[in-house]
């Protein structure tokens, strides 16, 4: 028990290294290792000397500041950073904006440097919107696509028998083990006016001519449909496995039809599942930058790319950085929004 | 104790090999180099050298202005060197370690200190004109034998662009070029940064935008010699590689470089050491490397650009310093013109023009 508690205080610590300057060592990595001995060290010693009582007291204060360390360590202190660059000017610096934070001016002068001047840049040109809308619309229709193709691929895997279903759920997950990148290129190859579905349509003699798939939206659906599926299906499937079978034979045996029943049942028993399957597909689909450009034309506006012309064409962090803040407003607000909606619906059941 | 004496073993060997392991990490233009030179270096110098490529000035600039890029030796055009400079993104080049230094071309060095004043901060390594990559044979059977093969006619007139999109045209994905080289059609200065003036050359650009198959830098020297589009709008040295390509596949391609008889932009690619680069002692020995009259001539020879080094010269193929596309004449000289860096709000104005000629919309 000791050495793990030691070992998560070597970890903890090595994140606060850059707080002692051990400058004398020549590798950034071994500098890190010394000032994660040190502080750990410290913090084991620290706890050995502590009673019974009192290290129960901050094992549990410790549990539960772990996830807020995080959510902090990776969430908010990022997010505050977009936000001060947000709020600056672009300047000819390293790096490419004003002011830069410095304690010799104090934080008063510094905090009257930031102004909105960005966010009412983007207000100011059609642009902007036209990228949000036209993201939110991709992002809600290949949600909705996603939806459609996942369900009964859910609804299968979860009524085969139990000893199938291991294989069903390796195979969904089996294409993560191939570079995201290389999947999004082979739909390229296939997808091309040479391609293999092309060749194939046109052996068939469906077509004579090869369709113009790649390089349009439609390219864009298939890819987020194609990209995004696991994520869909697997929240629907577990909802559907912990399914009671009897429900459905209850409903029948009061009149439902099949149908019905499904409609009256399974339906609404998979609902958390639907849910969270199509967050997780909506949400990255919104800010989708490779997908589009990979398989997109340069019809294709979304405002993932708009963001990365922001960066490395305009070299523009400021506006960059207020698209990225406005892009996580519109996420956190509708997600804000229904889960205190279904809080209040949980508490009207109770 | 036995334990601690390992450790303190271990570490010292970790870092005793990290001292052993000396690297220069070089980031250049792709297609820039005969590959040849960089194990040559590796051999003379026993340094490893890691070689990336790039194919925009934009990307290298965000790299060199967010610091901490990992890079010894970058390689700006001159416009972007000038912004990068006044970033502070450089370090001033150490002359005593720079042997080689006297073989260097008075007559670039004078052109190249209107973006890097007394040449304090960079080399020049290349420099070249952006011009026409044209496939002769298939452009003179679409648009006739008079076919405006040197004029930006075929490039920026519609009835031209109409005919010349059913066999692919391409334009360099660069707004710091094509920018300029619209406005020269017009009649403006090519170096303007006057919004409202750079405003005119949206509507040109859309005029033609239906036409264009690709915004790329570099996919076309390529697509030219497999015969894959017609015209490319280019960098010199590039399009002379495709030439050399369809030469060798013996494919019927024939490649032919312009300059705009209009006048084509001068660009100057230069050598410069980003001033956090981890070891610049190795990247004044890379720059001296290259200084070296023959090594410089191995590469102009192999990529079809003319190089700042005069002392090269007498190696140079004739091929190379005999080809007025590559060298060009007093005249062809006195035709091309040179840009400088768009302020930040002018800047913000282009990319947004691009933007939309890119899309379309």
């Amino acid at each position: 028990m000791g050495l793990l508690w030691l070992i998560l205080f070597l970890v903890g610590a090595s994140f606060f290294g850059f707080l002692l300057p051990v400058a004398t060592l020549s590798t950034p990595f071994l500098q890190y290792l010394l000032q994660a001995v040190i502080l750990g060290g410290l913090a084991y010693l620290l706890w050995r000397s502590l009673d019974d009582s009192r290290r129960s007291a901050v094992s549990r204060n410790l549990l539960i500041g772990t996830p807020y360390f995080w959510l902090m360590a990776l969430f908010l202190v990022p997010f505050a950073i977009v936000l001060k660059i947000s709020l600056s000017d672009v300047a000819l610096a390293r790096p490419p904006y004003l002011p830069h934070f410095d304690w010799a001016t104090g934080i008063g002068a510094f905090l009257a440097e930031l102004d909105f001047e960005n966010f009412v840049f983007l207000t100011e040109d059609d642009l902007y919107w036209k990228a949000y809308l036209s993201s939110l619309k991709i992002a809600v229709i290949s949600t909705v696509l996603t939806l459609l193709v996942g369900y009964p691929i859910a609804y299968g895997m979860a009524r085969t028998p139990a000893e199938w279903r291991p294989t069903l759920m390796m195979l969904v997950i089996l294409p993560f083990w191939t570079s995201f990148l290389i999947r999004v290129y082979a739909w390229m190859g296939i997808l091309s006016n040479e391609g293999f579905l092309n060749q194939f349509l046109m052996w068939t003699g469906i077509i004579s001519e090869p369709l113009t798939i790649l390089n349009t939206n439609t390219a864009v659906y298939i890819g987020i449909v194609y990209t995004y599926l696991p994520f869909m299906i697997l929240p629907i499937y577990a909802a559907l496995e912990r399914l009671d079978e009897s429900l459905i034979e209850a409903a029948e045996d009061l009149g439902c039809s099949r149908l019905l029943a499904f409609w009256l049942v399974t339906i609404p028993m998979s609902k958390n599942g639907i849910i969270a399957g199509s967050f997780l597909v909506f949400i990255p689909a919104l800010g989708e930058f490779v997908i589009p450009s990979l398989l997109g034309g340069s019809g294709t506006l979304m405002i993932g790319k708009v963001l990365w012309e922001e960066f490395f064409s305009n070299r523009d962090w400021p506006v960059a950085s207020a698209v990225a803040i406005v892009l996580l407003l519109l996420l956190v607000v509708p997600i804000v929004l229904f889960q205190r909606n279904q809080q209040k619906q949980q508490e009207a059941d109770q | 104790m036995k334990l601690k004496a390992m450790m303190l073993t271990s570490v010292l060997a970790v870092g005793a090999t990290a001292a052993l392991a000396e690297e220069v990490r070089v980031y250049n233009w792709s297609d820039y180099i005969d590959e040849e030179l960089l194990s040559k270096f590796e051999a003379e110098t026993g340094i490893k050298l890691i070689y990336d490529v790039f194919d925009s000035n934009e990307v290298l600039e965000t790299k060199m202005l967010a610091g901490g890029s990992g890079y010894d030796v970058v390689v700006p055009t001159g416009t972007f060197l000038q912004r990068q400079i006044q970033a502070g993104a450089f370090q001033k080049l150490d002359a005593s370690k720079l042997s080689n230094a006297g073989n260097m071309w008075d007559a670039i060095e004078q052109r190249t200190a209107q973006y890097d004043p007394g040449n304090a901060y960079s080399i020049n390594y290349m420099w070249g004109s952006t011009g026409l990559g044209v496939n002769v044979g298939k452009v003179r059977e679409i648009l006739g034998a008079d076919a405006p093969v040197n004029s930006m006619d075929l490039i920026l007139k519609p009835e031209n662009m109409e005919k010349l999109a059913e066999c692919g045209v391409h334009f360099l994905d660069a707004p710091a070029e094509i920018i300029p080289l619209t406005l020269k059609y017009l009649g403006e200065d090519p170096d303007s940064h006057d919004k409202d003036v750079i405003a005119k050359a949206e509507p040109v650009l859309m005029g033609v935008r239906p036409y264009i198959q690709k915004f790329h830098s570099s996919e076309y020297i390529n697509a030219l010699a497999n015969g894959d589009i017609c015209v490319a709008v280019g960098w010199s040295g590039d399009v002379l590689q495709a030439r050399d390509r369809a030469a060798e596949a013996e494919n019927g391609v024939e490649i032919e470089y312009h300059a705009f008889k209009e006048g084509s932009l001068m660009w100057f690619d230069q050598m410069a050491i980003p001033v956090d680069a981890p070891n610049p002692e190795a990247a004044h020995k890379f720059l001296d490397f290259i200084m070296d009259a023959g090594n410089m001539a191995a590469a102009s020879n192999y990529v079809y650009y003319a190089n700042g080094n005069k002392a090269s010269q007498e190696f140079l193929e004739e091929d190379v310093i005999g080809d007025p596309a590559i060298y060009p004449d007093e005249e062809t000289m006195g035709n091309l013109y040179t840009t400088t860096p768009y302020p930040a709000k002018t800047q913000r104005a282009v990319t947004r023009l691009w933007t939309k000629v890119k899309s379309g919309t």
